[in-house]
């Protein structure tokens, strides 16, 4: 069977020659496919190619930007940036990670719990990825560290910064920052771009109103990574642009000053410049700490602060909203000359009480305040005086004067926890409530009770705008170097170099265009007079608290709103508001402006269930009135342009 | 005739063997063999590490080999074809029992100073057998039913052996390689044409006994993106590092998707990625171009040869090589599914780099006795 007959090899040889050229062709055809190919992947579409290679090895984190500082007037540091100190755990550099705990446990201040949740974080990530143990630790903390720092491999301490607030008096005109929750980062658009660890944003107050713009830009640090994501080398780093730092109105001193006198009650003040508008002062009591908020709250505070029954994390001074009570009746009696309904002169016999349709209205004082025309009224707060008035000026035109005041509408733009308050007329009730309008309700509405609700911020605007002459200002509590000169402030310099002019007001609104709320600018004058009177002539109901020295002296009203009418039974045991439970007492207002002779500054104070103006509201608003003139020569040379051009 | 039918060995001495060898084959070995040793280096992170300095001892080990095959003569390689190829049965039987077991499969024997994986070496061991048999097997009897049925258990054994390691990539190798010995030597296109057709009725069944592994390497194929984290990602990473690597590459050591472990299996398969990343297109052509070159220096050795199982095995083995070649940078190009099909000589990986160097010395050995009548 085996052949070797060159015949046989011959044939065989021209089948395997001929079978091998097929072959040979097929290979060609191989080849060039593979270098097609080739070309396809590394001429044709190299750009795609190399782009998903840069995508794979490169990976960027953001750097957090310092934050924007928050100053009060004069420079000083509100809201403010501190070093901080972090312990950070590189799991993979440790070799015993159980071990390293129980030495930390020895240096620093670390709960088991804190232990066991961290072994809990550290098991989900990835063993190079760093984990912060503590993020917040004591000088002496952090030293201990990094002493010890040989014996703790895999440890790091890490140089930080954080929000601080030097200063609790202004929480709640300053806000807090904290952790950017999803709720943020769905609602808030800038966010996009932010959400990096360390990055906390404004929640309340001004840190959230200016959150955007104090935040700044984020830094970049490119990095190289291997296919586990493990950090290879830095590849290049972009700094971020720290935020924008902002001037404010606020004086930290009077802050101080009237937080001090807020100290044991519940309540706000405010204090505004009456010619630019300038909220010198706002504080709210009892307030928190916003640096416990910073590195997220601890539940023990928290708890406290959901349980105080005073709200401490509300800003009383714009979002409590409470009736205006008596300090309304500066704006029913000038609403009354206004619209030429009252003749001031017209005295009224108060017997303590009147009969309405058969319904009894009482005044504060059970036995009456006898004859008094319309200044006695304001200055002594008579009631049954002002049921009068209210009757015959009725609501809708007693609402328009409040609104033209300021009433029944946000005074700040941007604080996203100020109320508006209502100013109640007719329409209004039809609307809200779906009821005709009483005339009885006329009656409590020109008392301040009933319906109305104001924040103490828009009883201090309103009262500055009467303090100023009756012309509108335009609140403000940031200082913005853009800010158009102010048409008031320039009257003023006006008038101290031409002090004999004589300029009817006319010719005052055209020369300065101010934008006067009034009709005639002596019914304005009357009630800036009947203030007077309130405060400094014997009889008056913050007599009590004046300033007998002729620079701190000011002229104001009280106020009282009603949280639960007297029943008649309580009004002839003659219960005092002290006898009654905290919860029910009335709230006290003191409204006021000072110094009388020149006026410069308008105050208003509240204090939650403090009873009556005259004894809660008004000591308050005497000692921080005393301070902001004090202060009022400093700020007074404090040229603004010139500190404006150094932020 | 001019040669002695009756000496088995030549009479050549040394020298003369020495001045018969092709060396631009030779040489095409040796720049193949330096360019795998830095590759190995580039894969190894730029440092002499185990691949690269494992990969630069068996290439002078199996160099040496290649050279003494080469220098013995094609008539002994003949005579004893059967023999190796009974060999490497026993191995592939033998790894049945006494295999190494690795990721789910059983593929090697551990010689101690070496670790074997006898399918490897069977992919020239088919090859062997089939030239001399039809070396022996008369131009006559070729496409009669009874001389078929030797070279298709012949096929058949090996093929099943290995495909029940698992290793279906090395066993289709195999197959092919057998198929090809086979059509060569003139077996008529019918009967591959009825067997293909079995094929296709079979594939249902046989698809049925592959491992899910190896189905989802078969659907990452198809379409990649199916899985990109999973069993596409080889593919993805693979096509990434190629074509980032542009017209003239990344440089040596300078292979991002190698470096950062992007690169699934650098040192084995996916080597002439690692390779086409850092030289580019220019380097990959080249590449592509010498071992089409050695596989063309086979192949004329194999039209000098004047003895049947000489050209059996040339025309066999050059075309196995390309098969070698073609499907490993098929399979990284993402033309073919991940079938595990090393790149000769490139790829780390001591029994393919044996068996292609024992390949290799026959092929040396044709073209120093190419006037030899085999016997």
């Amino acid at each position: 069977m085996l052949s070797f007959n060159s015949s046989n090899i011959a044939s065989k040889t021209r089948t395997i020659g001929r079978r091998m050229f097929l072959v040979n062709c097929f290979k060609a055809v191989v080849l060039i496919g593979i270098i097609g190919r080739l070309t396809a992947l590394q001429v044709t579409e190299s750009r795609k190619y190399k782009s998903l290679a840069d995508k794979n090895r490169f990976r960027e984190t953001k750097i957090a930007p310092p934050r924007g500082i928050i100053q009060d007037y004069f420079g000083k540091e509100l809201a403010s940036n501190q070093t901080i100190y972090q312990l950070h755990v590189v799991p993979e550099d440790t070799p015993n990670i159980d071990e390293l705990f129980v030495r930390l446990k020895s240096l620093i201040n670390l709960s088991d719990q804190k232990i066991f949740l961290l072994k809990k974080k550290i098991a989900k990530q990835k063993i190079w990825e760093s984990a912060i143990i503590s993020d917040n630790l004591t000088w002496s903390e952090f030293s201990k560290l990094n002493l010890f720092l040989h014996e703790l491999q895999g440890a790091q301490p890490v140089v930080s910064i954080a929000r601080f607030y030097k200063d609790d008096t202004s929480a709640h005109a300053i806000g807090y920052v904290s952790e950017i929750s999803a709720k943020d980062l769905r609602n808030k658009k800038y966010l996009a771009n932010l959400n990096i660890a360390g990055v906390a944003i404004g929640k309340t107050g001004l840190e959230s109103a200016l959150d955007e713009k104090m935040l700044g830009t984020p830094g970049y640090l490119r990095y190289e990574v291997n296919a586990y994501g493990k950090r290879i080398k830095q590849v290049s780093t972009k700094d971020g642009m720290k935020g924008e730092t902002y001037r404010t109105t606020l004086d930290l001193e009077i802050q101080k000053t009237a937080s001090q006198a807020l100290k044991s009650v519940s309540g706000a003040v405010c204090v505004m410049d009456i010619y630019n508008g300038d909220i010198v002062s706002m504080v709210s009591s009892p307030n928190f700490n916003p640096n416990s908020f910073v590195h997220g709250v601890k539940t023990e505070e928290w708890n406290e602060i959901q349980q105080n029954i005073d709200k401490p994390m509300i800003n009383k001074a714009i979002s409590g909203l409470y009736p205006p009570g008596s300090t309304i009746k500066i704006l029913t009696a000038l609403s009354a000359l206004e619209n030429d309904i009252f003749n001031p002169k017209l005295t009224i016999k108060c017997n303590g009480y009147i009969d309405f349709y058969g319904e009894k209205f009482h005044c504060w004082k059970k036995d009456g305040h006898g004859r008094l025309n319309l200044k006695g009224a304001i200055k002594r707060s008579c009631d049954v005086y002002f049921y009068e008035v209210a009757r015959k000026l009725g609501v809708d035109r007693l609402a328009k004067t409040a609104e033209k005041f300021g009433l029944g509408q946000k005074v700040l733009t941007n604080f996203k926890e100020e109320k508006a308050g209502v100013v109640p007329n007719t329409k209004w009730k039809l609307n809200q409530i779906g009821k005709n309008w009483y005339l009885g309700e006329t009656l409590h509405a020109g008392i301040g009770q009933g319906y109305f609700l104001s924040t103490p911020l828009q009883l201090c605007l309103m009262t500055a705008q009467i303090a100023n002459g009756g012309f509108k200002i335009n609140p403000r509590i940031v200082v913005d170097k853009n800010d158009n000169v102010n048409n008031l402030q320039k009257y003023l310099d006006f008038k101290k170099n031409n002090p004999n002019d004589t300029d009817t007001v006319d010719l005052q609104v055209f020369n300065f265009n101010l934008k006067p709320l009034f009709r005639n600018q002596e019914n304005i004058n009357f009630v800036k007079d009947a203030m007077f009177a309130a405060s400094n002539e014997p009889g008056g109901t913050s007599y009590g608290s004046r300033h007998r020295d002729k620079k701190f002296m000011f002229a104001g009203k009280t106020g009282s709103s009603q949280i639960k009418r007297f029943t008649e039974a309580q009004r002839k045991a003659e219960v005092k508001q002290t006898d009654i439970t905290y919860k029910e007492r009335d709230h006290a207002w003191f409204v006021a402006f000072a110094p009388v002779k020149d006026p410069k500054y308008a105050i208003s104070v509240l204090v939650e269930h403090g009873g009556s103006g005259s004894s809660a509201a008004a000591p308050v608003a005497k000692k921080v009135i005393k301070r902001v003139i004090e202060r009022h020569e400093a700020r007074n040379v404090t040229n603004y342009n010139k500190l404006g051009e150094n932020i | 005739m001019l040669y002695s039918r009756n000496s088995l060995y030549s009479s050549f001495t040394i020298k003369d063997r020495f001045f018969n060898l092709d060396f631009i084959l030779l040489f095409s070995i040796l720049l193949l063999g330096v360019i795998s040793i830095f590759a190995q280096y580039s894969s190894d992170g730029g440092k002499w590490e185990s691949h690269s300095i494992n990969h630069a001892i068996r290439f002078l080990v199996f160099f040496s080999f290649f050279m003494s095959i080469s220098f013995i003569n094609v008539r002994l390689w003949n005579r004893f074809s059967f023999l190796i190829f009974l060999i490497f049965i026993l191995l592939l039987v033998a790894v049945k029992f006494i295999g190494l077991q690795s990721q789910g499969s059983r593929r090697w024997i551990n010689l101690f100073v070496f670790v074997l994986q006898p399918s490897e070496l069977m992919k020239i061991g088919i090859i062997l057998f089939l030239a001399n048999y039809y070396h022996r097997t008369s131009s006559s009897d070729i496409n009669k039913i009874k001389y078929l049925l030797i070279p298709v258990v012949a096929i058949f054994i090996p093929f099943v052996m290995v495909v029940s390691q698992p290793d279906l990539g090395t066993a289709l190798l195999i197959l092919f390689s057998g198929i090809v010995v086979t059509w060569l030597a003139g077996v008529r296109w019918k009967i591959f044409a009825y067997l293909s057709l079995l094929t296709v009725v079979l594939a249902p069944v046989a698809i049925s006994f592959l491992k899910p592994y190896q189905k989802s390497r078969i659907l990452s194929f198809i379409n990649p993106d199916l899985d990109p984290l999973g069993a596409g990602y080889q593919i993805i990473q693979s096509k990434i590092a190629i074509g980032s690597g542009g017209f003239f590459g990344k440089g040596f050591l300078n292979g991002s998707q190698a470096y950062l472990d992007f690169l699934p299996e650098k040192h084995t398969d996916f080597i002439f990625t690692l390779y086409a990343e850092e030289f580019g297109f220019f380097g990959s052509v080249l590449m592509v171009l010498l071992y089409f070159l050695i596989t063309y220096r086979i192949v004329h050795i194999g039209n000098l040869t004047r003895s049947i199982f000489g050209k059996l095995f040339c025309y066999g083995f050059s075309t196995a090589f390309f098969i070698y070649v073609t499907v490993n940078m098929s399979m990284v190009l993402g033309l073919l599914p991940i079938v595990g099909a090393p790149l000769p000589i490139l790829s780390y990986g001591g029994s393919s780099m044996l068996a292609i160097m024992f390949g290799l010395g026959i092929v040396m050995s044709c073209n120093i006795y190419k006037n030899d009548a085999v016997g």
